[in-house]
């Protein structure tokens, strides 16, 4: 079995409505430090095996919006 | 004719779709499930509103893929009439039928009250003179319309936008914007005009009861085609 994570993020010129929200929350607890934060998705994929060109399908057909989302993939083992 | 109303897990306007169609419209409709793989029999479709597979991954995404979903895609290229009003529409954009897709609104809330419509295309099935400003419902957390510019250009150039938010006298203003729409967009057609998304609900507003009769002015295209079919 191999771990494969999938980070799937809203792409830079969009607006993260709920990302801005948090960052608030955040510069009112004090972090001013702060400049923005954003929300993306880790969903976590076991696979049998490893097929580089099959998991990319994956995020293409189903796990990102091409319209309004980015996605890398990482091998963890 | 007979309209199908697409029912997902998680769908709930299926039931204001099916009557506001039957009761109010005045033609056939009938439920058919998302695993169903065939259309034959029915003229239009109703993609409803509601909460698809408790709008997991992204809203409209895993309905998107619903077996359904290729029936409903022939349909489309076809030119036969497809309307998907809130979760609907998030359905169409997300099975590529529609362009752009649907985010969190701006401002974060829910959003359930009335809105003021103008329609910008006024001649396609769905919009056809429709000059006055109309007053339907919403009732969305992710119904900001965005795309990137190119594309949004592309469908003001093309004709594709079928509503916009507006105030009461017609007007685009930042308020009347209310979920923060790229363009103030409410409502988008495909190339051919025969596929229409809209985040409001025309469903929910066919009779004086309901408040407003102006899902009428859009509902009432089903009739037309009844009698060109």
């Amino acid at each position: 079995m191999t771990t494969v994570r999938v980070y799937v993020t809203l792409k830079p010129s969009l607006l993260d409505s709920a990302g801005r929200t948090v960052a608030g929350a955040l510069q009112k607890l004090g972090y001013d430090e702060l400049h923005q934060a954003r929300i993306g998705k880790l969903i976590e994929l076991q696979v049998e095996e490893y097929e580089p060109a099959r998991v990319k399908e994956m995020c293409d057909k189903l796990l990102a919006n091409p319209v309004i989302e980015d996605y890398t993939i990482e091998v963890v083992a | 004719m007979k309209v199908a109303v697409i029912r997902f897990p998680g769908s709930n306007c299926d039931q204001d779709a099916y009557f506001a169609l039957k009761d109010d419209v005045g033609v056939g409709a009938e439920y058919v499930w998302h695993e169903a793989t065939s259309l034959d029999g029915y003229e239009a479709v109703f993609l409803p509103g509601g909460f698809s597979y408790g709008d997991y991954l992204r809203c409209g995404a895993m309905a998107a893929r619903a077996p359904i979903m290729d029936e409903v895609r022939r349909f489309a290229a076809e030119g036969r009439p497809v309307i998907g009003a809130c979760n609907g529409f998030q359905v169409l954009c997300e099975a590529g039928l529609l362009p752009g897709a649907l985010m969190l609104n701006a401002r974060q809330k829910f959003l359930c009250k009335d809105v003021y419509l103008l329609a910008v295309n006024r001649s396609s099935l769905w919009t056809r003179g429709v000059e006055r400003v109309l007053t339907l419902p919403i009732a969305h957390g992710e119904g900001r319309f965005v795309s990137d510019d190119e594309t949004v250009a592309r469908l003001e150039d093309s004709g594709q936008i079928a509503f916009r938010y507006v105030d009461a006298s017609g007007e685009r203003t930042d308020e009347s914007n209310v979920n923060g729409s790229a363009h103030a967009i409410a409502g988008v057609l495909n190339e051919k005009g025969n596929v229409l998304g809209l985040m409001p609900h025309p469903e929910r507003a066919t009779r004086k009861l309901l408040g407003s009769t102006d899902g009428m002015v859009i509902l009432d295209a089903l009739k037309l085609v009844a009698s060109n079919f």
